[in-house]
């Protein structure tokens, strides 16, 4: 009997009931649908086989979220209907357009940048949002209006930091400015005084009462906040770009969620929180990688600042022995197991497709073939594997440091393309190094060493020579990598 | 490449009990790599199934006795009889197994021969020493053997099974001391699908029985060493010991122990009596078995006996001699990682650093002199008694500090989090509770991502944080000019993110691939 009354009941509230409510009820479901399926998104892609599932699941959470939202846009939208609908169908058409043309054009070694530039989207749009709230609800004497204030504050802060930061890891990154670090005299005093300037700016600007007054500390409190994250970012070198990748990652979700506290709005927190840890974690892997602390990494200033006192001469040394592509040929055709071990050189060359193409051949001559993956090649987490996957070299052939670091003594040869620190001894031998206490791969294990380098003179992102060159079962292959690896593949 | 090459000989092995040589085909290439000759003698590895055209093969030369005993340098398995010592060269260098502590007479031998002896069961038990290490290679081998041979010897079946033909009780081993031997035979046994018990005096060992599917049974003793090895008990501890293994082998189908002593008769561990309490068909593999003495009472050296009660008794000597195609490769594996140690130059001439503690430690002959025992070598793994104690006082000190540090800025987040919901409007509660939630999930579901695909990761989680969309389109339509145009730039940007981002991402993942997915 119960039931029946219930059901009744709920019956002949949906019949007086606006459509407003309709709306918001359907909103929430949407709402609450499209952050499961972005959980299962980030779910699949932990394997390959349901990284692609994992993909459009997250599609089509964003449409359902997307659709949802419009839906109430339009429907408490103040104006006329249709003018609403036009102007949020045609900026999502504008950007829908950017976004497929960039998507189709950004080649699988620009992968770094293109992340960062959207990162600084995030963070420009976070931004936006924040001063949009602002005013929509500006200041005025109460207590929950005061904590929503600081909540906008926190919003731009965020998000105005991550905007900057990410623009200048994007210019690193694209090689279009240094990637050496910016070393300020006093930098971490200059951060310190930024941060205090943002905290006591969203005070002031909690404190304010209407708009006019408050968009000044608000201004104010945006300026300062650009200036302190491009500063971040400049102050770290070029090869911490995996962490500070990461970290703009994290701190994009974070904006994200900021600005859903701004708006109550639970599935941007969701979804802003989502983003924010998995960015925390990827940042956390990169720095085990590298075995360094987090606050080392964002205090900057680490490679190229004293190349002259780690970079000793290469006489000290000795001889390195430098090899013909021929002579590397022969000895691929003689070997029975073969790693290589890409770095970010690899990249640079865009010597992928050829480094996948010997692989093919030798793997058709009989030869066991793996790839050794150290966490922090490349200048994103996972770059690597994407230009391998690119260049159709199966996952399966594909290993991480972990996995191979025991076996590199039954290894015949190893080809290093382009790797330096993470193949670099003195991380194991030399305490007093830079970058002591690194996980390295044990390259210098296998039978034969062969290192595809550009020249002897650039020293590896830290600024330490490696003694690996110079060790007797070392052999140079000098030259663009590209090439290197195409004279190889053509004396086989 | 001043000197000429050295020359390597791999002689036969001279007693007719040894099935094993010291060096397998599949080792000869890398001593080749080094720089030496390797002279096989003709025949030398016949026992194991190891034949001249595969030494030739790898590029190793075929000779006759003399020529094998002549070489720079003779490897074999044990310190061979006077007959053979007496045509090899002085100055020459032999690796081998010498067991100097039980036998000194052969040190005065070497010294009167004028020749440098590397003593491979004198290998210090420190980690980069390991590769060397043949007694934990031959030991693993023959932990693994033991559980073969007790098998063979045991009436029923390893794992247990619930078939139409009635349910068995998976066999119950019980292996007592936990070293290589013992913890090979700890893996051998639960692989193949018993349930496994060890027992050690060195409570340290805990995880690794563990993590082979052992179950690790302590004994209210404990014991530390300083070099590695297990050291004699007292009296006292003895006797409860006794009564723990005791206990336990009444319960188990199959006994395995595996304490030996470098230099000293093996200590005794299950009595008369204890073997008499035991089930009849169970089986008893004794590792520690020796002519000086063994780990049970009745255990008769190198033969397979049945007790009155009906348990058999295996006492080989030498186990890994019964595997010997795997145990010589091993053997000689370890025979080239010396020869790397002390052929820095790879010019074929072995230069021994009286430096290296390691090749110290195995030198007890030196051109004629005696340079044996070597100076201690402590290991780092367990630190000598006397320094133990400075050493804990030093953690204790140096504990805290780290500790606190890890810990600072989580109780930082936490105070944080305490003031924040403390002023927070009431309203928000509900937010904050979807914000951890939210936080907690995204931490589990993101470590579950393998590497290869952080960065498809970073892409797509950048596709979903332009969800900051919908702020923009909820304050679209407001019919405030200013925050119309604001929301319009935030919408085409984070659009940008949303078809850039979930499109490059499908651009990546389609193209990882698995070999046979071609």
């Amino acid at each position: 009997m119960d039931n029946i009354m219930v059901i009744s009941g709920a019956g002949d509230m949906l019949m007086d009931i606006g459509i407003w409510d309709a709306i918001v009820r359907f909103q929430s479901l949407a709402y609450i649908l499209a952050a499961l399926l972005f959980i299962l998104a980030l779910a699949g892609l932990s394997k390959q086989k349901t990284a692609q599932r994992g993909n459009v699941l997250g599609m089509i959470g964003m449409a359902l979220a997307l659709v949802a939202t419009i839906v109430v846009a339009v429907a408490q939208s103040e104006q006329v209907a249709l003018g609403t609908i036009a102007i949020i169908l045609g900026t999502i058409a504008i950007g829908a357009c950017i976004g497929v043309w960039k998507a189709l054009r950004v080649k699988m070694t620009g992968m770094p940048e293109l992340v960062a530039m959207l990162h600084s989207f995030v963070g420009a749009a976070a931004v936006l949002v924040g001063f949009n709230s602002f005013l929509m609800d500006p200041g005025f004497p109460s207590y929950d209006n005061a904590f929503h204030m600081g909540e906008v504050g926190l919003a731009v802060f965020i998000g105005a930091v991550t905007f900057t930061g990410s623009i200048v890891a994007y210019l690193k990154l694209s090689a279009k400015m240094s990637g050496k670090p910016l070393t300020l005299p006093g930098r971490n005093l200059i951060n310190l005084a930024l941060v205090v300037a943002c905290v006591a700016l969203i005070a002031w600007f909690v404190n304010t009462v209407g708009i006019e007054e408050g968009l000044v500390p608000l201004s104010i409190l945006t300026a300062v906040s650009l200036v302190l994250g491009a500063h971040l970012v400049l102050a770290i070198g070029g090869g911490d770009m995996p962490v500070v990748v990461s970290m703009l990652n994290s701190y994009s979700g974070w904006a994200a969620a900021m600005a859903g506290f701004t708006l109550g709005n639970d599935l941007l927190i969701i979804t802003g929180a989502l983003v924010g840890s998995s960015g925390a974690y990827l940042s956390y892997i990169m720095c085990q990688g590298m075995n360094r602390s987090f606050a080392s990494v964002i205090l900057g200033g680490f490679g190229g600042g004293t190349p002259a006192a780690a970079g000793g001469g290469s006489e000290e040394m000795g001889e390195y022995t430098e090899a013909t592509p021929q002579e590397v040929a022969e000895r691929l055709k003689a070997a029975k197991r073969v790693v290589i071990a890409p770095g970010y050189g690899m990249a640079v060359a865009q010597a992928q497709y050829p480094v996948a193409d010997l692989t093919r051949k030798l793997i058709d001559r009989g030869v066991d073939v793996k790839f050794a993956i150290h966490p922090v090649a490349g200048r994103m987490p996972g770059h690597m594997n994407v230009l391998l996957a690119e260049a159709k070299v199966p996952y399966d052939n594909v290993f991480e440091m972990d996995e191979v670091n025991d076996d590199f003594g039954d290894v015949d040869v190893v080809l290093v393309v382009g790797a330096n620190d993470t193949v670099n001894p003195a991380a194991e031998t030399e305490p007093s190094s830079p970058i002591a206490g690194m996980p390295v791969m044990h390259v210098w294990e296998a039978g034969t060493v062969v290192v595809s380098k550009r020249s002897m003179g650039n020293a590896g992102y830290a600024g330490v020579q490696n003694p690996l060159f110079f060790n007797e079962n070392t052999d140079m292959l000098l030259g663009d990598a590209k090439d290197s690896v195409e004279a190889i593949i053509a004396a086989l | 490449m001043s000197e000429k090459k050295m020359t390597i000989g791999i002689p036969k092995e001279p007693y007719g009990y040894q099935m094993r040589v010291s060096v397998a085909p599949q080792n000869i290439e890398r001593l080749l790599k080094l720089g030496y000759e390797v002279l096989v003698q003709h025949d030398a590895g016949v026992k194991a199934d190891l034949y001249d055209e595969q030494y030739v093969a790898q590029g190793a030369r075929i000779v006759d006795e003399a020529a094998a005993w002549g070489a720079d340098v003779v490897v074999c398995m044990n310190t061979p009889p006077d007959e053979q010592l007496a045509q090899m060269h002085p100055g020459a260098l032999l690796i081998t197994r010498v067991n100097p502590r039980a036998n000194p007479q052969l040190l005065d031998k070497f010294e009167s021969m004028g020749i440098t002896v590397l003593a491979l069961d004198c290998v210090p038990r420190i980690s980069r020493a390991q590769s060397l290490d043949v007694l934990s290679s031959m030991m693993n081998i023959a932990g693994y053997k033991a559980v073969i041979e007790a098998a063979d010897s045991f009436g029923r079946l390893f794992p247990g099974q619930v078939t139409a033909a009635g349910k068995m009780p998976p066999a119950r081993v019980y292996v007592i001391g936990a070293g290589v031997a013992g913890l090979s035979a700890i893996g051998t046994a639960s692989s193949m699908g018993a349930i496994v018990a060890a027992t050690d005096v060195r409570p340290e060992v805990f995880d690794q029985v563990e993590s082979l599917g052992g179950e690790f049974i302590e004994i209210p003793v404990k014991q530390e060493s300083s070099d590695g090895y297990a050291r004699e008990m007292s009296s006292d501890e003895q006797s409860l010991a006794q009564q723990l293994y005791a206990e336990q082998a009444a319960k188990s189908d199959i006994v395995i122990t595996t304490a030996q002593i470098p230099g000293r008769p093996s200590p005794l561990l299950l009595t008369a009596e204890a073997i008499h309490n035991m089930k009849p068909g169970s089986v008893i593999v004794d590792m520690g078995a020796s002519e000086q003495g063994s780990n049970t009472e009745l255990t008769k050296v190198d033969e397979a006996i049945t007790t009155d009660n009906g348990v058999t008794i295996i006492g080989y000597t030498n186990l890994a001699n019964r595997l010997p195609a795997q145990a010589s490769q091993m053997f000689g594996q370890n025979v080239v990682n010396l020869f790397k140690l002390i052929t820095p130059q790879k010019d074929g001439c072995y230069h021994l650093d009286e430096e290296d503690e390691v090749v110290r430690g195995m030198t007890i002959t030196r051109d004629g002199q005696i340079t044996w025992p070597p100076p201690p070598v402590s290991v780092s793994a367990a630190p000598a008694p006397q320094q133990a104690q400075p050493a804990a006082a030093a953690q204790a000190e140096a504990a805290p500090q780290p500790r606190w540090k890890k810990l600072w800025w989580k109780v930082l987040l936490a105070a944080l989090a305490v003031v924040l919901i403390a002023v927070a409007p009431a309203s928000m509660a509900n937010h904050f509770i979807v914000f951890m939630l939210a936080v907690v999930v995204g931490f589990y579901v993101i470590t579950a991502v393998t590497h290869s695909l952080h960065t498809p990761l970073m892409s797509v989680t950048n596709a979903i944080s332009g969800i900051i969309i919908v702020g923009a389109i909820l304050l679209a339509g407001t019919g405030n000019m200013v925050v119309t145009v604001l929301a319009a730039i935030a919408m085409v940007i984070a659009s940008i993110n949303i078809f850039g981002g979930f499109l490059v991402s499908h651009r990546m993942l389609k193209m990882f691939q698995r070999s046979s997915d071609e």
